[in-house]
C-alpha cells in the first residue's frame, strides 16, 4: 500500500505554505500579497490533488529527501490524514480570502499591519499540515511547536495590553503542553527506541514506563486542546485576537492537537489505558460540553460567546475516548459497531466544527466592522444591516445546534448511535443538552439581530471579500449535511482502523 | 547503570522543578525561566538515553532530538521574553493581569 | 427504453415538489425590497408549478404508482422521499393552502418592512411542510421537522417587537426540546431495528417479542418529541404565545402547517412505522387517547375564556387538532377515517378563521371579541366565512366538520369506547360555547359609533386580496363536507388510506 509518489503533491502541501510564507515577509508591507495569494491557491490546490492521490491509491509515505526513518522524517498520509488536510485547506482558503477584505481598509482603533500576518498564517498552516502528515513522535513535536508559537504571534497581532495578556497566557500554556509531550517522547523513546508510530504501535507493550509517558503526552495535548478544566488560555485568546485569526485558532489549530490524541491513544498507547482512561476523559468531555455552553450563554461580547462555544465544541470531539475502543482496528471490515461511529462522529464533528465555527468567527468580525463593537445587547436590528452576514451566522449556528440539514446533524446523529448502542445514558443527555444549550446562545445573539431598531449608525461598509467567504464557508458545512457517505469512505482509507 | 539512574532522577527533578516554577510563580520571567528548567530536564533525559547504548556509539536520534528540540526552545523563550517585555511597557508590570480569564472580554 | 425514461421522471417528481419552493426561496431572499413584481411572481410560479406537480403525482397514486428518491447521505441510511396515499392527504393540503395564503399575504403585508426576507422563509417553511409530507422514513422526516423549526422561527418574529422576540424564545424553548426527544427516540430506533422505511401495514411489528418494553418506552419518547408540534396538553404553551406572529403566519402555519406536521408524525408512527396492530397490541394507544382526549376538553375550555380572538382561536386548534390523535388512538378503521379526513377539514376551517380574524385585525384593528359587536354589518363576506367555519367546527351538517366528527363517534362506537363518544359531544359542545356567541354578536350587535382603525371601505370591504382567499377556503368547507361521498373528495381519500392500511 506504500507507493513512491510519482509527484510528491505530500511534500508541496508543506512546501508551498513555507516558502510563501517566507517569501510574503521578505517582500514587505505593499506586496505581501503577490506571495500570499499565490501561496494559499497552491497549498490549496496540493492537498486537492493529494488526496485525489490518496483516493485512487490508498495511502502514501514519502521520505523527505529520499532519507528514511529513523535519522529521516518521513510523512504518511491515510485516511484521517487526508480529511483533516481537506479541513484545513478549504476553511485556510476562504479565511484567506476574508483577510484579504478585512485587511484592505482597516477601521479605526484596530489598526495593524498587513505584512506580519500573512507570514505567520501561512506559517500556521505550513505547520498543521506538517503536523497531520508527520509520522513519527518527534517530528509531531516540532510542527505541534511552531503551530503554537505562530498561533500566538497571530493572537498578538494587534498589540494591545488585552491581546497580549492573553498571548503570553496562550503561549506559557503552549509551551507547557509542549514540554510534557516532548517528557512523554522521551519516555518512551527510552523504553522502545523506536520514534515510527507504525512501529512503535508494533512494539508497545504495557509497562510504568509507557503508562508514564502516555499520562504526560495525554496531560501535555489536554493543556493544547484546551480540554476542560485547562481550557482558561482559550476564551481570551480566541475572543481577541482579529476575526480571520480567531477563525483560524478556533477552527484548525485546537484539531491539531486532537488529532494527535486519537492517532496517540488508537495507535500507540496499549489498550489497557483505554477503559478507566477513556471514562476520565469523557467525564471531563461532558463537563466540558455544559460548562462551556452554559458560559457562552452568559457573556455579553459576541467573541467570548463563540470562544466559549468552542470550549463546549471540544469535549463533543472528547467523546471518542469513552464511546470508542480500540478493539475496532482488529476487526478490519466491520461496517457497524459503536466504536466506528464514534470514530466518524467524533471526525466530522471536527470537518464541520472547523467550518461552522470559522464561518462564525468571520461573521462576528463582520458585525464588528459594522457596528465598531460586539456587545450583544447593543446589536439590535444588524440583521437589517447585514442580511447575508446574519444569515451565514444563523447557518453556522445550525451545524453548531446539531440540527438537520447540517454537518453538526451528522455529527450529533453518529455520537448519539454510539453513545446508545454503549447504553451510556449520561452521554446520550449530555450531546443532547449540548445542542441545546447550543440553540441557547446562538439564538439569544440572532433574537437581538432580528430587534426592531431605529438605529442606522453604519459606522463602515463591508467588503464583498469579508461577506461572501463567511457565506461559503457556512453554506459549505450545511451542505456536509450531504457528503457524508464519501468524506466517511476517504475516511476509512488505509485508515488507524 | 547508576549513572544512568542519577542522570534520570535529576531529569525528572529538574523537570518537576520547572513544572512547579510554571505554576507556583506569577512573575512573567519565572515562569519562562522554569519553563526552559524544565526543558533542560526533557534534554538532559534524551542525552542519557543516547548515551545508553552499550554497542556501536551513542546513539545519534536523542542527538537529535535535543538540538532540535534546544531550538525551538531557545527561540520560543526569545519570543515569550519579546512578549513580556512589550506587555511590561504596556502596563508597567511584569504579571499576567489577574481575573480575565473566565470573565467576559471587553 | 421508453419504460426507462418515465421511471426517471417518476423519481424526480418528489424533489420537483421540495424545490418548488427551496429555490424561489433562496432566491427571493436576495432580492431587494422593492422587487415586489418578480418577488409575486416567483412565489405565485412556486406555488403553481408546485400544484401542477403534485396533480401528476396524486393521479398516479390513485393508481399505485410508485414515486420515490433516494439520496444516500450515511452508510446505511438514506434520505428517501416517497409519495404514497397519506403523504399525498398533506402535500395536497399543504400545497393548496400555501398558495391560498400567498396571495393573503401579498395583501396583509403591503407596505411594511423586510417583506423579502419573509417570503424567503415563508418558502422555507412549505418546503420543509413538503418535506415532511413525503418522507419516506424517520431519518428524513426528523430532517424536516427540525428544517421546519428553523425556518419558521423567523417568521414568529417577524415584526421585531419585544413581545414578538420573546414569543420566539419560548417557541424554540418548546419546539427545539421537543426536536431533540424525537431524535433520541429516532436514533434509539434506529438501534434496535436498522433503518425503518414507512410501510403501509406498518414495518415493526414482525420484530422480537423480547423488545417490547423497549418498543413501548421508544413510542412514548416519540410521541413525546411530536406532542410539542401537535399541541398535546401539557407541551401546547407555545401555541397562544406564537399568535403574536402575523396573521398569515398564524394561519398556515400554526393553524396547518406546524401542527400539522406534529399530528402527521403520529400517524406516520402509528400506521407506518409501529403498524396499527402492533400499537394496540403493545397498548400504546389507550394512554395517547386519554392524552388526546384531555387536550380536546381542556383546550375548549381554555378558548372560553379568552377574549383576544386570536387567542382563542389558538386554544381551538390546540383543542381540534388532538380529534386526529383521538382517531388514532381509537384503534379501528372507521375512527382512522375520521382522524385523517379532519386533517384537511381542520385545516381549511381553521385557516378560514385565522384568515378573517386576520381581516379584521388589519382593516378594522379589531383584537378582541368584545370589539366585534356589528361587524357583520361593515364586513359581510369575511362574517360570513367566519360563519361558515365556525358551524365546521362546531360541527354542523352538511360543513366539513360534521363529516369527521360523524367518522369519529362510528369509529367509537365501533371500536366499544363509548366514552370517546362523551368527549365528542362535551367538545362539541364547547365549541358552541365559544364560537356561537362570536357569531350572534356580529351578526346581531350593535356595532360602535366607529371602529378603532378603520382603513376605510374600498370597493370591497377590504381589500380583495384579503377576501377572496378565506370566502374561497369558506367555500372548500362547505365543499368537503357536501361532495364526502364523491370520489374526489378528502373523505375518499382517506378512506383509500385506511383501506391500504389495514389490507396492505
Amino acid at each position: 500500500m506504500n507507493g513512491i509518489v510519482s509527484i510528491p503533491w505530500v511534500a508541496w502541501a508543506v512546501l508551498f505554505p513555507l516558502a510563501s510564507a517566507i517569501l510574503s515577509f521578505l517582500l514587505g508591507q505593499k506586496r505581501v500579497l503577490w506571495a500570499g495569494i499565490p501561496g494559499v491557491f497552491g497549498t490549496f490546490l496540493s492537498v486537492l490533488l493529494l488526496s485525489s492521490q490518496v483516493w485512487q491509491q490508498g495511502p502514501q509515505r514519502y521520505a523527505i529527501g529520499g532519507w528514511r526513518a529513523p535519522l529521516g522524517i518521513e510523512w504518511h498520509v491515510d485516511g484521517l490524514s487526508i480529511v483533516m488536510l481537506l479541513m484545513t485547506a478549504v476553511s485556510g482558503l476562504f479565511i484567506s480570502i476574508y483577510a484579504v477584505g478585512y485587511y484592505s481598509r482597516q477601521s479605526r482603533g484596530h489598526k495593524h499591519s498587513n505584512n506580519l500576518f500573512w507570514p505567520l498564517w501561512l506559517f500556521l498552516w505550513a505547520a498543521l499540515n506538517g503536523l497531520f502528515l508527520s509520522a513519527d513522535l518527534f517530528n509531531l513535536y516540532v510542527t505541534l511547536e511552531l503551530a503554537g508559537i505562530a498561533a500566538v504571534a497571530l493572537v498578538t497581532l494587534t498589540g494591545g495590553q488585552v491581546a497580549l495578556s492573553a498571548g503570553l497566557r496562550y503561549l506559557l500554556a503552549a509551551l507547557l503542553g509542549a514540554m510534557s509531550y516532548l517528557m512523554g517522547v522521551a519516555l518512551l523513546y527510552a523504553s522502545f527506541g523506536v520514534l515510527d508510530i507504525r512501529m512503535l504501535s508494533a512494539l508497545a507493550a504495557p509497562g510504568p514506563a509507557v503508562f508514564i509517558s502516555a499520562t504526560l503526552m495525554t496531560l501535555g495535548l489536554l493543556i493544547k486542546t484546551a480540554l476542560f478544566p485547562l481550557h482558561f488560555w482559550l476564551p481570551p485568546a480566541h475572543a481577541n485576537a482579529p476575526a480571520p485569526v480567531s477563525a483560524m485558532l478556533s477552527g484548525l489549530v485546537v484539531k491539531g492537537s486532537f488529532y494527535l490524541m486519537m492517532r496517540l491513544w488508537v495507535e500507540v498507547f496499549p489498550s489497557s489505558l483505554w477503559p478507566i482512561g477513556g471514562q476520565f476523559l469523557g467525564v471531563l468531555a461532558g463537563a466540558a460540553i455544559l460548562w462551556g455552553s452554559i458560559m457562552a450563554l452568559r457573556q455579553g461580547s459576541l467573541k467570548m460567546t463563540i470562544a466559549y462555544s468552542t470550549v463546549a465544541q471540544i469535549g463533543y470531539l472528547f467523546l471518542f475516548f469513552p464511546l470508542a475502543s480500540p478493539r475496532l482496528f482488529i476487526a478490519e471490515g466491520e461496517v457497524s459497531g459503536p466504536g466506528l461511529y464514534a470514530f466518524w462522529g467524533c471526525v466530522y464533528q471536527a470537518l464541520s466544527h472547523a467550518l461552522a465555527k470559522a464561518a462564525m468567527f468571520m461573521a462576528a468580525g463582520n458585525i464588528m466592522r459594522v457596528l465598531g463593537h460586539d456587545c450583544i445587547g447593543r446589536m439590535d436590528g444588524v440583521n437589517q444591516r447585514l442580511p447575508l452576514t446574519l444569515f451565514a451566522f444563523g447557518l453556522s449556528g445550525v451545524s453548531l445546534m446539531g440540527l438537520p440539514p447540517s454537518g453538526g446533524f451528522v455529527a450529533k446523529w453518529l455520537l448519539l448511535k454510539a453513545a446508545l448502542e454503549k447504553e451510556h445514558w449520561g452521554l446520550v443527555l449530555i450531546i443532547v443538552a449540548g445542542g441545546l444549550l447550543a440553540s441557547a446562545y446562538v439564538f439569544k445573539v440572532l433574537k437581538h439581530a432580528l430587534a426592531q431598531s431605529s438605529q442606522n449608525d453604519l459606522l463602515e461598509r463591508v467588503p464583498p471579500t469579508m461577506d461572501i467567504p463567511t457565506l461559503i464557508l457556512a453554506t459549505l458545512s450545511l451542505l456536509l449535511g450531504f457528503t457524508a457517505r464519501p468524506l466517511l469512505s476517504l475516511l476509512t482509507r488505509g485508515s488507524i482502523f | 547503570m547508576n549513572v544512568m539512574y542519577l542522570y534520570a532522577v535529576v531529569a525528572v527533578l529538574l523537570f518537576v522543578i520547572g513544572l512547579h516554577g510554571v505554576i507556583a510563580y506569577s512573575h512573567l520571567l519565572r515562569k519562562i525561566v522554569a519553563l526552559n528548567i524544565m526543558g533542560s530536564g526533557t534534554f538532559l533525559l534524551l542525552v542519557s538515553i543516547a548515551y545508553g547504548r552499550p554497542e556501536g556509539g551513542p546513539d545519534p536520534v536523542p542527538h537529535a532530538m535535543v538540538l532540535t528540540g534546544i531550538v525551538v526552545a531557545v527561540s520560543a523563550t526569545a519570543f515569550g521574553l519579546a512578549l513580556v517585555r512589550r506587555l511590561y511597557s504596556e502596563t508597567g508590570k511584569p504579571y499576567l493581569p489577574n481575573g480575565d480569564t473566565e470573565k467576559s472580554g471587553r | 427504453m421508453g419504460e426507462w425514461r418515465i421511471m426517471n421522471l417518476d423519481q424526480w417528481l418528489p424533489v420537483f415538489v421540495v424545490l418548488s419552493s427551496l429555490l424561489t426561496g433562496i432566491i427571493i431572499f436576495f432580492l431587494k425590497e422593492e422587487q415586489h413584481g418578480i418577488r409575486t411572481a416567483l412565489n405565485m410560479a412556486g406555488a403553481i408549478i408546485k400544484l401542477i406537480v403534485i396533480g401528476v403525482m396524486l393521479h398516479g397514486v390513485f393508481h399505485e404508482q410508485v414515486y420515490e428518491f433516494r439520496l444516500p447521505l450515511l452508510p446505511g441510511l438514506d434520505l428517501v422521499l416517497r409519495a404514497d396515499a397519506l403523504a399525498m392527504l398533506f402535500v395536497v393540503l399543504s400545497a393548496v393552502l400555501w398558495l391560498v395564503t400567498t396571495v393573503y399575504a401579498i395583501g396583509y403585508l403591503e407596505g411594511s418592512p423586510n417583506r423579502s426576507r419573509f417570503f424567503a422563509f415563508f418558502s422555507l417553511c412549505v418546503t420543509s411542510t413538503m418535506g415532511i409530507s413525503l418522507a419516506g422514513n424517520l431519518f428524513t422526516f426528523l430532517i424536516f421537522y427540525e428544517a421546519l423549526t428553523i425556518a419558521t422561527y423567523p417568521l414568529v418574529v417577524h415584526r421585531g417587537t419585544q413581545k414578538a422576540l420573546r414569543a420566539g424564545t419560548i417557541y424554540l424553548i418548546y419546539t427545539l426540546g421537543g426536536g431533540a426527544i424525537l431524535l433520541t427516540g429516532v436514533v434509539w430506533l434506529h438501534i434496535l431495528t436498522g433503518s425503518v422505511e414507512f410501510t403501509q401495514g406498518g414495518a415493526i411489528g414482525q420484530l422480537g417479542a423480547g423488545e417490547r418494553p423497549v418498543l413501548t418506552l421508544i413510542f412514548f419518547i416519540l410521541i413525546l418529541g411530536l406532542g410539542v408540534k401537535s399541541a398535546l396538553v401539557p407541551l401546547h404553551g407555545w401555541l397562544p404565545i406564537a399568535m403574536v406572529a402575523p396573521a398569515p403566519v398564524s394561519a398556515l402555519l400554526h393553524a396547518v402547517a406546524v401542527v400539522k406536521a406534529g399530528a402527521f408524525g403520529i400517524a406516520r408512527i402509528v400506521y407506518n412505522v409501529y403498524g396499527i396492530e402492533f400499537a394496540a397490541d403493545l397498548g400504546v394507544t389507550f394512554p395517547l387517547a386519554v392524552a388526546a382526549s384531555v387536550t380536546i376538553v381542556y383546550g375548549s375550555l381554555l378558548a372560553l375564556k379568552q377574549d383576544e380572538l386570536k387567542k382563542r382561536l389558538a386554544y381551538s386548534t390546540v383543542s381540534q387538532l388532538s380529534y386526529i390523535a383521538l382517531g388514532m388512538a381509537v384503534a379501528g378503521p372507521l375512527s382512522m377515517v375520521g382522524g385523517l379526513v379532519h386533517i384537511v377539514h381542520q385545516g381549511i376551517m381553521k385557516i378560514t378563521l385565522f384568515f378573517c380574524a386576520g381581516n379584521l385585525a388589519e382593516t378594522l384593528g379589531i383584537h378582541h371579541i368584545h370589539e366585534m359587536d356589528g361587524v357583520g354589518r361593515r364586513m359581510p363576506w369575511t362574517m360570513a366565512a367566519f360563519t361558515v367555519a365556525a358551524f365546521g367546527m362546531i360541527g354542523v351538517p352538511p360543513t366539513a366538520g360534521f363529516i369527521s366528527k360523524w367518522y369519529l363517534g362510528l369509529g367509537a362506537l365501533e371500536a366499544e369506547q363509548p366514552w370517546v363518544l362523551a368527549v365528542l359531544v362535551v367538545s362539541t359542545l364547547l365549541n358552541a360555547a365559544y364560537f356561537l356567541p362570536i357569531v350572534r354578536a356580529a351578526w346581531f350587535g350593535k356595532p360602535p359609533e366607529a371602529w378603532s382603525d378603520d382603513r376605510g371601505a374600498g370597493r370591497f370591504e377590504t381589500d380583495w386580496t384579503l377576501l377572496a382567499p378565506p370566502i374561497f377556503t369558506a367555500l372548500l368547507t362547505l365543499g368537503a363536507g357536501l361532495v364526502a361521498s364523491m370520489p374526489i373528495s378528502p373523505l375518499q381519500w382517506a378512506r383509500l388510506i385506511t383501506q391500504r392500511e389495514y389490507w396492505p
